[in-house]
């Protein structure tokens, strides 16, 4: 598995293969707060770079998913929609959120490694 | 403008607070547990919710006092008993809701709780209408804390000797760490608890003392997803001066002895309202599954007539659902009529249903 990406959105994206796996990231969730909602793109569908992919909802607000790269939704994770409250358990792993099936991988280039993202969360927080 | 604090925003920061401007003032939304967390704590044992940029208004004087409020207000005053409180509303004369709030007769004259966005406004129209005659004070020395929850009575009595014995919505002045507090049975949750009116130099020991009998401090996060299981009405959103007491499914707010005669302001139009019906009617709002439907969502029948709109929505964290509250036309208000909620451009089924989604029976008759 490929080392995990990360989006100015607040997602991250790990590619095996071909198909990439995507979530958003601890640091969104906390910003969130408690997530009580989510919606997931339908599998099959085609999702574009920087499109919205998906909806979380706290007790506070709805704010949209984007996806990272562009593809073919393969699978969607309803363990997440079926208990929203495990996005903030454990948002960087068991909580992803699809998968997509890459056309253009170099779509992975112009992501933040993790020491980037951290340095950008940080700054973006204050 | 600068922003306003209260004299418990240094306890919030060391609880680590996530604050937000609200109505003028930097307030907690959320402490480090999350709403969740915080509204099940005071579910089940007891929160502290910092509620002091609430307005906090003495008005002076004698029966002559209660006979000019009765001009004002939709409520039978003259046999209101000392140190028992009522719901009602700030009125214009077609009965727009300026402002809802708790008022106290003590005896001194009255005690009226406002909103924080109000306050000011509510002062200067009760000011014009009461003339130089009363004295009025918006106390701004003292804080406003409510404490909420099953274990509250327990917790605040400990600190305050006595405060067991009160009923719900009645109040009494106590003696506390020599100083004078007024303390009332009452609150914004759904839940058995008090509001204390303390001094601003002394209100953090005492919160301080209370954190250390296992009460926590609450948000105003935990404090809406609360008030809104309760089915109670939040100024700026249930209420506005587009709405009525009527509209708003408020009625029983308003004495009956007073609606007979009418004489306060905004009579008429409620005499009206009651008699014709009002056209759209404040209702609970459950959506099926999981989909959260925020205020301004709009409601639609089933062939395509928009019928309302939702003023509150959020998760129900006791529910363990999502909630809501909004206005719908008279022929939609029925408890199960099944109506439809547009969420981000598609209609997705909801039922109007009974308020409040969660209920709790408050004291009554301890004495």
């Amino acid at each position: 598995m490929s080392e995990v990406k990360f989006s100015k959105e607040h997602e991250w994206i790990t590619l095996e293969g071909d198909v990439a796996t995507i979530g958003i990231t601890k640091h969104a969730t906390e910003m969130l707060g408690d997530i009580v909602f989510a919606e997931l793109p339908e599998k099959g569908s085609n999702v574009e770079k920087d499109g919205t992919a998906g909806v979380v909802e706290s007790t506070k607000a709805a704010s949209d998913v984007y996806t990272p790269v562009s593809g073919e939704v393969v699978d969607t994770n309803q363990a997440i929609v079926d208990d929203p409250s495990k996005i903030n358990e454990d948002p960087e792993g068991s909580a992803w959120f699809f998968k997509l099936k890459m056309k253009d991988q170099s779509e992975m280039d112009s992501l933040m490694n993790k020491e980037e993202y951290d340095k950008f969360a940080k700054e973006s927080a204050s | 403008m600068e922003i306003k604090k209260t004299s418990l925003n240094k306890l919030h920061q060391s609880n680590n607070a996530k604050f937000v401007e609200f109505a003028g003032y930097e307030m907690p939304i959320q402490y480090s547990k999350g709403i969740i967390e915080e509204h099940k704590f005071t579910r089940s044992n007891s929160g502290i919710f910092d509620v002091s940029h609430m307005g906090q208004l003495f008005i002076y004087g004698d029966e002559s006092l209660t006979e000019e409020l009765e001009k004002i207000f939709p409520l039978d005053l003259k046999n209101l008993k000392q140190n028992c409180s009522k719901y009602s509303f700030l009125m214009n004369e077609d009965a727009g809701i300026y402002d809802d709030l708790i008022i106290t007769k003590i005896e001194e004259g009255y005690l009226i709780i406002l909103n924080a966005a109000c306050k000011d406004k509510d002062f200067e129209i009760l000011s014009n209408l009461l003339g130089s005659k009363f004295k009025m004070n918006l106390d701004n020395n003292r804080s406003l804390i409510a404490i909420q929850g099953p274990k509250s009575v327990e917790i605040l009595n400990s600190v305050i000797n006595g405060v067991d014995q009160l009923n719900f919505m009645t109040g009494n002045w106590f003696d506390s760490d020599s100083q004078k507090l007024f303390v009332t049975r009452s609150g914004y949750t759904g839940e058995d608890g008090f509001e204390i009116s303390i001094s601003n130099d002394k209100v953090e020991k005492f919160v301080e003392n209370l954190i250390q009998k296992g009460a926590q401090l609450i948000g105003l996060g935990a404090r809406d997803t609360l008030r809104l299981e309760a089915g109670l009405c939040l100024y700026g959103h249930e209420l506005d001066i587009n709405k009525t007491p009527v509209e708003a499914n408020l009625r029983w707010a308003i004495s009956k002895s007073r609606l007979s005669n009418g004489g306060f302001i905004g009579s008429k139009k409620i005499m009206n309202q009651i008699q014709d019906g009002a056209s759209q009617i404040r209702v609970g709002i459950k959506p099926e599954g999981r989909l959260i439907a925020r205020e301004k969502t709009k409601i639609f029948n089933d062939t395509d007539k928009q019928i309302g709109e939702i003023t509150s929505g959020t998760f129900g964290p006791s529910v363990n659902g999502p909630i809501a509250m909004g206005y719908v036309d008279k022929e939609f208000s029925k408890v199960d009529t099944k109506i439809l909620l547009e969420v981000r451009g598609k209609k997705h089924p909801a039922n109007v249903c009974a308020l409040p989604f969660y209920k709790k029976n408050y004291v009554k008759g301890v004495n």
